[in-house]
């Protein structure tokens, strides 16, 4: 359970860091490296949320006896 | 409580990222739906093993039981899906989700109640 809680802050703050860095940027004039870091951080956050999908459908396939 | 707690925590922080990150806000309540169910696997596949072996001692055959397994986590799966399409504003793709499950459990649902027709049918004579 306490593992579960850490990934949701990682992926609060991989948002909120994504969120400044994209404003930073575009306030700084690079506007495609703002875009180019919002893809980098959706992508890992994306990562890991599908990595936690996979064991939740392994589990509900095992427990279900869905196969 | 621990699902309550963790349950506004992931509203509080969607709210925030929903202002400029809203692809984000997604991820974290796909993430939070998917951690509270894992926490409560232990509790359901205990139930279902209590289930199990009552029905065994009941010798009620496997085959109904398994698919009204299979039936229920279908079901479960598909809600967990269409909700989260709902929740990022997909509504079509989300009752599409749902379509697709109704079908497959009325597929499932079928040899059951061709079984309960032949019963029928014997004691009918």
């Amino acid at each position: 359970m306490g593992s579960d809680v850490n990934l949701i802050f990682k992926i609060a703050g991989v948002g909120i860091l994504v969120a400044a860095a994209h404003w930073v940027l575009k306030s700084a004039g690079k506007e495609d490296y703002a875009f180019i870091t919002t893809l980098g951080g959706v992508a890992v956050v994306l990562v890991w949320v599908i990595y936690q999908l996979g064991t939740l459908f392994d589990q509900v396939k095992s427990v279900f006896k869905l196969f | 409580m621990q699902v309550v707690g963790l349950g506004l925590v992931v509203a509080v922080l969607a709210i925030i990222l929903r202002g400029n990150r809203p692809e984000m806000a997604i991820m974290l309540s796909m993430a939070a739906g998917i951690i509270i169910f894992l926490s409560m696997m232990g509790k359901i596949s205990s139930v279902l093993e209590v289930i199990t072996d009552l029905s065994d001692r009941a010798n009620i055959s496997m085959v109904y039981l398994g698919t009204i397994l299979k039936i229920v986590g279908i079901a479960y799966v598909a809600d967990f899906g269409a909700q989260i399409c709902r929740d990022a504003g997909e509504g079509a793709v989300a009752s599409k989700i749902e379509f697709a499950a109704k079908i497959i459990v009325l597929v499932m649902a079928v040899p059951i109640v061709v079984a309960v027709l032949n019963s029928l049918l014997k004691v009918v004579p």
